[in-house]
């Protein structure tokens, strides 16, 4: 990984770390739907990351969510699980011959199919664990899986729409 | 010796995940606790900057807004001080100390909230230089708003009531029954009446204030209207009642600061009668 590729990941985890923070804190669509547009910054990290430094980058993110937040530990709890879990779960579906000319899990790099497999499952891990946390003890389960369905829909939906604007499209074939 | 220490080498990146997310866990369960982990909020001065930045810009647009609340409530206080004014017929002498209002208001603006999710508070523009202390009362003129958490020099972080952990000690006005309002985590505009009787004779439309038997909030702040009665499924003995919060949650901006002066002489003697008390 070059500087400038390195400098590049820094700014969009700052950009999409501001944008939820400042923006999307109270946006919930139908009182259900939330937006965690800041995992993208997770998701999007190279394959070839090891699994310790992604730790500490989704603790540190999530920690930093959480102060503003008012939920200390939950997003973190949640971000370190996605972290984890996001490893091994592009170990289970590597394509066969593994990801050979393809640098980091993207729309672009992987098509929308792929990406749509990789970042939902873990998206949803991710929502059912914060909003597990949340509301520990006040409301049934089916609630949580509510939110949880909903929200991990519309952040996959804002993740694809961000990457289609934002990101550089790879030239030729 | 040596395989074990190769055995750990192999699953290091777990031991550091399980290590990482006992450490969210802790700081879950620490942070709710009423009186620790207030460190970490967004009390501290970055954040608390941050966030009145922010603030500064989103309520710029809602001034007309709450110019005009302001002023209404301003013509409100007006025509009851005419009430309290000495009449120049007539003979007025001094009240004893013992009558003397042990409540101090404060205002100030809340520059963060949330109201999404089941533990909700604000963030407000004034600490501990402003004489905010932990436990007093928020409330505006629509109704009550919640209760200061904890406080940095220049930034509170205070419960919502719609927070979870919140009990508020209310009254029925018609009926003068004591209950409890808590929110139960699903809509940002109804909460929930506990602890009414199944005798009690409520109506729909029965206005919900502050009680007073607390030391937090002063009697009579409106916290909302029953909106809903049915009998309680859990516990037959009560009434499961909701309340229609009279304040909006969305748009809370200007608020106001209650302290009762008396609050500590009134909690050692709870403390030391070993009553346990809500808020």
């Amino acid at each position: 990984m070059n500087i400038r590729k390195l400098f590049s990941y820094v700014l969009l985890i700052l950009f999409l770390g501001v944008v939820q923070i400042l923006f999307l804190k109270n946006l919930a669509l139908f009182g259900i739907a939330f937006v965690f547009i800041y995992l993208l910054g997770i998701l999007i990290l190279p394959i070839s990351m090891k699994t310790t430094p992604l730790l500490f980058i989704a603790f540190g993110l999530g920690f930093m969510v959480d102060i503003f937040y008012e939920t200390i530990g939950m997003h973190t709890a949640a971000a370190t699980l996605l972290a984890f879990v996001r490893s091994l779960w592009l170990r289970a579906i590597s394509p066969t011959g593994g990801y050979v000319d393809a640098e980091e899990p993207s729309l672009n790099e992987m098509g929308l199919v792929w990406f749509i497999t990789y970042s939902f499952p873990l998206i949803f891990i991710y929502c059912l664990v914060f909003f597990s946390a949340d509301q520990w003890g006040t409301s049934g389960f089916l609630g949580v899986l509510n939110k949880s369905f909903f929200s991990s829909i519309l952040t996959c939906l804002l993740a694809i729409l961000v990457q289609l604007l934002f990101f550089k499209r790879r030239r030729g074939i | 010796m040596l395989r074990i220490l190769q055995f750990l080498y192999r699953i290091r990146a777990f031991i550091l995940f399980v290590f990482l997310e006992v450490m969210a866990v802790w700081m879950i369960v620490s942070n709710n606790s009423p009186q620790g982990g207030a460190f970490f909020n967004s009390s501290n001065a970055l954040v608390g900057s941050v966030l009145k930045q922010q603030a500064d810009i989103v309520q710029f647009f809602s001034l007309a807004e709450a110019n005009e609340a302001l002023t209404a409530e301003n013509a409100a206080i007006l025509q009851q001080l005419s009430f309290l004014q000495a009449k120049p017929d007539s003979i007025t002498f001094q009240l004893d100390s013992t009558f003397a209002s042990t409540y101090q208001f404060r205002g100030a603006r809340v520059i963060g909230s949330s109201l999404r999710f089941s533990q909700n508070y604000l963030t407000i523009n004034k600490g501990s230089k402003d004489g905010i202390k932990p436990g007093m009362g928020i409330f505006n003129p629509e109704g009550v708003v919640g209760r200061v958490k904890a406080v940095s020099e220049n930034y509170a972080v205070a419960f919502s009531l719609l927070n979870t952990g919140q009990l508020t000690s209310s009254k029925i006005k018609s009926t003068n029954d004591f209950a409890t309002v808590q929110w139960d985590g699903q809509n940002s505009t109804e909460a929930k009446l506990l602890f009414v009787p199944r005798h009690v004779k409520v109506q729909e439309g029965d206005t919900v204030i502050t009680s007073g038997s607390n030391s937090v909030f002063p009697e009579g702040i409106l916290i909302g209207v029953i909106s809903k009665i049915s009998p309680d499924e859990k516990d037959p003995n009560y009434l499961d009642l909701t309340v229609k919060l009279s304040t909006d949650f969305n748009k809370v901006n200007y608020v106001y600061l209650v302290e009762n002066t008396r609050f500590n002489e009134l909690d050692s003697l709870y403390r030391q009668s070993e009553i346990s008390n809500e808020y």
